[in-house]
């Protein structure tokens, strides 16, 4: 089996803001071994990316409160102090974020932000560190590395900063490398390159990847485990063919109709969740999905567990629908037949 | 850049030509402004005033005298109606004062107008942070002749901890040079302190919340890198460009106020006295001595600008 890297039990993260608290994450539990792909899918506001800065203890600050426990190789992240956290951050934990445009300091050159998380966490020189990073560009097909390296951000193409923070994070080789969507600000002809590069490169490197996104057609690519996101509260979980081939809950079904589909008939190529996600501060009773669910039921003000409900070990949901109904009906939701009301 | 460089060097030719046509304009019109009336006293008759008005050839054409007077400053031969000092003479000797003045006071305020702003900005929404704010308005509201006359006596008159104004030159005695200027550099610098404070605080609080420095902190660097190599040298841009051009007027001449309440005998006061006594030859001197160095900073602060900023090019 391979090596258990990530473990994340019962999170939750709340903010204290001055509208009220924030429950902003409210019971993720999933686990990432070496090797594999987990796509965390939601829309926005659903806790996908506080769930990923949070494991990088960015969201630490005297209005946050955490429950729960993350653990990298059996280590608490949640209780790391600042200084051991900092070791793990980038050397064994590395990030990306969604916009390249600004997530690159635009003062530095492209070869000195990398040459930087290079020297932060080991002990080489400038030389070294610097014929490394060309290295790193070429490796994300960054042509002409050796000039290359010495720009400044703004002479680099969207696509091409983006290959330069994926260069930034695998510097010192790390075991997880969390991509907070990282195709959403790409154009549609890059972000699949770009997808394909962060597939190759985990084998590259051997580490796992979390690839964050609200787009199904970006995991179906390449991930292993898919978890499915609604208002802080994982909804669904399982592997990558039972979530869309049997998917349970009637969200994971919206999120598969709002794919436009261009093999179906006109009216159907696009299906939309209707109304919007609740707020993280008055959240509904019950299910949380229940206000905008067609199916929803009596049963559905009671909260619902994440549990195993079908015949596949290792796939869990949270609705009370019976597995028989729900096969019977998601077909006609995927298709928008039956929007919510 | 070449070209940059020149057609600088041109705008600014333009820009001194035109600063100098309009002090002279606004010299003649003003009411008792005409310097033959003025120097020929209270009984002269109106000959005297004539034969005052050829021999300062203030009978040609206006764009001739302008022209003329500029030309006399240039050469080195423009003298005071009333002292008959030499102006070019009066503000080079003045220069030693002012640059002085300058370019202590320009230090304090520019170091410690950096450390409020960052002291502030890592203490946002904390009591002291609201210390520094109160201080840093107090310090912008105060008049540079209460804060300096307040200063000379509690310092030099009641207690005589620092000398009473004057000026003692860095060459003859750096220390007593040193010491007769402390007074006056933290009057002069306090306000700009307070000023400096205050904006570099929002400047780096906004880039706080950019997307570059969460990748810096994602990336492990400690909190202290992060704030200085990320979030100051990113917030210090604009700040550069308010130092350059407020260290200008300073050396050109602006602190009239603090060289006047301390006695300093710089060009800041030479064009104070020369106002009094609305003489026109050392206004024109100082108006073009302080315009030149406006224009050549603020070239200057565009350069530095370029070099700070690899996204802005010069062109």
């Amino acid at each position: 089996m391979a090596e258990r890297l990530l473990e994340v039990r019962g999170l939750k993260v709340r903010f204290a803001t001055d509208d009220g608290i924030v429950n902003a994450v409210d019971g993720v539990d999933f686990t990432l071994d070496r090797g594999r792909v987990l796509g965390v899918v939601g829309e926005s506001g659903s806790g996908k990316s506080v769930t990923a800065m949070t494991i990088l203890g960015l969201t630490r600050s005297s209005n946050a409160r955490f429950e729960g426990d993350v653990t990298y190789k059996g280590r608490s992240l949640l209780t790391m102090s600042e200084e051991q956290l900092r070791d793990v951050r980038g050397n064994e934990i590395a990030m990306i974020f969604q916009d390249p445009m600004t997530s690159l300091n635009p003062v530095y050159k492209v070869g000195d932000q990398i040459v930087e998380a290079i020297t932060t966490h080991e002990n080489v020189d400038k030389r070294q560190a610097r014929s490394r990073t060309v290295d790193l560009l070429k490796q994300v097909g960054i042509p002409n590395p050796e000039r290359r390296v010495d720009d400044y951000p703004h002479h680099f193409s969207g696509g091409m900063r983006q290959r330069a923070m994926i260069a930034m994070a695998l510097a010192c080789n790390p075991d997880v490398l969390i991509a907070d969507e990282p195709t959403t600000a790409l154009d549609v002809t890059i972000q699949a390159q770009i997808i394909e590069l962060i597939d190759r490169l985990k084998d590259d490197f051997n580490s796992a990847v979390i690839l964050i996104t609200h787009d199904l057609g970006v995991v179906a690519e390449i991930a292993d485990e898919i978890v499915v996101m609604y208002a802080g509260r994982v909804v669904e979980r399982g592997g990558k063919r039972d979530v869309f081939y049997d998917p349970q809950m009637p969200y994971t079904w919206g999120l598969l109709g709002s794919i436009p589909r261009l093999d179906r008939p006109k009216p159907e190529r696009l299906a939309s969740i209707k109304g919007a996600p609740p707020s993280l501060l008055n959240l509904p009773r019950g299910c949380r999905f229940r206000p905008r669910c067609p199916h929803a039921f009596d049963k559905c003000m009671q909260e619902p567990e994440l549990e195993n409900r079908v015949e596949t070990p290792g796939h869990l949901d949270r609705c009370w629908l019976s597995v028989e109904e729900k096969r019977s009906v998601r077909e006609r939701t995927i298709r928008g037949e039956e929007a919510a009301a | 850049m070449l070209a940059f460089l020149v057609r600088r060097l041109i705008g600014m030719v333009l820009v001194l030509a035109a600063v100098s046509f309009i002090v002279y304009f606004v010299f003649v019109i003003i009411p008792g402004g005409d310097p033959a009336t003025r120097i020929a006293g209270k009984l002269a008759t109106q000959t005297n005033i004539d034969e005052i008005r050829q021999r300062l050839g203030l009978d040609k054409p206006f764009v001739v005298q302008w022209f003329d007077m500029v030309k006399a400053l240039f050469t080195g031969e423009l003298r005071s109606y009333f002292t008959q000092l030499n102006v070019r003479q009066q503000i080079i000797e003045g220069l030693p004062v002012t640059f002085s003045l300058s370019i202590g006071a320009a230090i304090i305020w520019f170091f410690f107008g950096v450390v409020v702003g960052v002291l502030a900005a890592v203490k946002a929404g904390r009591l002291s942070d609201r210390l520094i704010t109160v201080l840093a308005l107090i310090g912008i509201s105060m008049p540079v002749f209460f804060l300096g006359v307040v200063l000379r006596y509690l310092f030099a008159q009641r207690n005589s901890w620092f000398p009473d104004g004057g000026y003692v030159p860095l060459t003859s005695n750096p220390a007593q040079w040193f010491y007769h200027l402390l007074l006056p550099w933290l009057t002069l610098a306090v306000l700009f302190i307070g000023f400096y404070g205050r904006v570099l605080r929002g400047n780096m609080l906004d880039t706080i919340n950019e997307d570059f420095v969460r990748t810096a902190r994602a990336k492990g660097l400690s909190p202290r890198r992060v704030l200085i190599k990320h979030v100051l040298r990113n917030s210090l841009i604009p700040i550069v460009t308010l130092f350059g051009l407020d260290f200008a007027a300073v050396l050109g001449g602006g602190a009239i106020l603090t060289e006047s309440v301390f006695n300093l005998h710089g060009v800041g006061w030479y064009a104070a006295t020369s106002v009094a006594s609305l003489d026109l030859p050392p206004l024109m001197g100082v108006t073009l001595y302080g315009a030149f160095f406006i224009v050549v900073f603020s070239t200057i602060v565009d350069l530095l600008y370029a070099w700070l900023d690899p996204r802005v090019r010069i062109s």
